[in-house]
């Protein structure tokens, strides 16, 4: 089993990833330069958080050019396990691998705080190992994470039960309150239809240790460890 | 030869620039704009032997794959 972890002209949290497979969950990892065309041997594949590109013309506008993302639309294909923090989400969706957009926060300010989230679905290799309505605290840090979809992609995504985190009060509602961004639905993280791609604004990769506040970034992280060793056996 | 491609949001997305815009022009008392919505303006340089059904693809390329996200944005070419 081996992570990848891409770094983009611009990528800043690229460390902090590779720090948290390496000497958090203990697995297998390298980097992957944008430049690079092949991703054999990889199962699984981090675009982390930053500003690829220094978000110039639109965030993750330039960065869908990079030879690597290629590879990447090659890999997600196959159904490698694809997930997208922060700028990495921005770049998944320029690149239209997961639906959508990332508009400027309603309130026009970059918010960086914690907050929480609650699962709206276990059915992915990214949530297997946590419980449906399961809140987590993960962090936000971002100028531009107010999701966006038309009326028609944002009903297929929901239908499609392809909404993985939202936005929640501390006792898990959903409310206007507890959305930081403006996002429709409060949606913090969807993944495509093969469910093997995810996109997310808030960052796990921050909230793996408890120093840092909160273990349930990793729980992400271990989800992804289950489906992977799930898939050698198979 | 030259193009202008101006790109802005959708009619039905949100713009908060341009509302935030919008809401300081109060106090200049300029009270007849009723809206404001900001986009982007790029000035696209050509060749000059270029055949202008080239030309027009180019920058039609441009603008459709590079400077718009669909999702989200519009845009429209001005020639000269």
């Amino acid at each position: 089993m081996k992570f990848g972890v891409v770094i983009f002209p611009g990528s800043n949290c690229d460390h902090d990833c590779y720090y948290v497979i390496e000497s958090v969950i203990h697995k297998p990892v390298e980097f992957v330069w944008h430049q690079d065309t092949s991703l054999k041997g990889f199962d699984a594949i981090v675009l982390p958080g930053g500003f690829a590109y220094g978000d110039y013309l639109r965030t993750g506008a330039l960065a869908k050019f990079s030879p690597v993302m290629t590879a990447i639309r090659d890999f997600a294909r196959k159904g490698g396990l694809v997930i997208g923090i922060c700028n990495g989400f921005q770049i998944l969706t320029e690149s239209g691998l997961l639906p959508g957009a990332l508009l400027r926060n309603v309130g026009m300010k970059y918010v960086c705080k914690f907050l929480h989230l609650r699962t709206e679905t276990v059915n992915t290799p990214f949530t297997n190992g946590l419980s449906k309505g399961q809140l987590l605290q993960i962090p936000i840090g971002h100028g531009e994470g107010n999701y966006f979809a038309d009326t028609e992609t944002l009903k297929r995504i929901e239908d499609n039960d392809q909404v993985v985190f939202r936005y929640a009060a501390p006792d898990g509602q959903i409310t206007g309150d507890a959305n930081p961004n403006g996002s429709l639905h409060n949606i913090a993280g969807i993944v495509n239809e093969q469910r093997n791609v995810l996109g997310m604004m808030p960052h796990p990769d921050r909230s793996s240790e408890s120093i840092l506040g909160s273990v349930d970034g990793k729980l992400i992280f271990e989800s992804m460890v289950n489906a992977l060793v799930g898939a050698q056996k198979a | 030869m030259k193009a202008t491609v101006i790109v802005t949001l959708k009619p039905t997305v949100l713009d908060p620039q341009g509302m935030t815009i919008h809401r300081n022009l109060e106090s200049l008392g300029l009270a007849s704009i009723t809206d404001v919505r900001q986009g982007k303006h790029f000035d696209i340089g050509l060749k000059d032997d270029v055949p202008a059904e080239s030309a027009r693809e180019q920058v039609e390329r441009l603008a459709r794959e590079v400077l718009t996200n669909p999702v989200i944005e519009q845009y429209r070419i001005v020639w000269e």
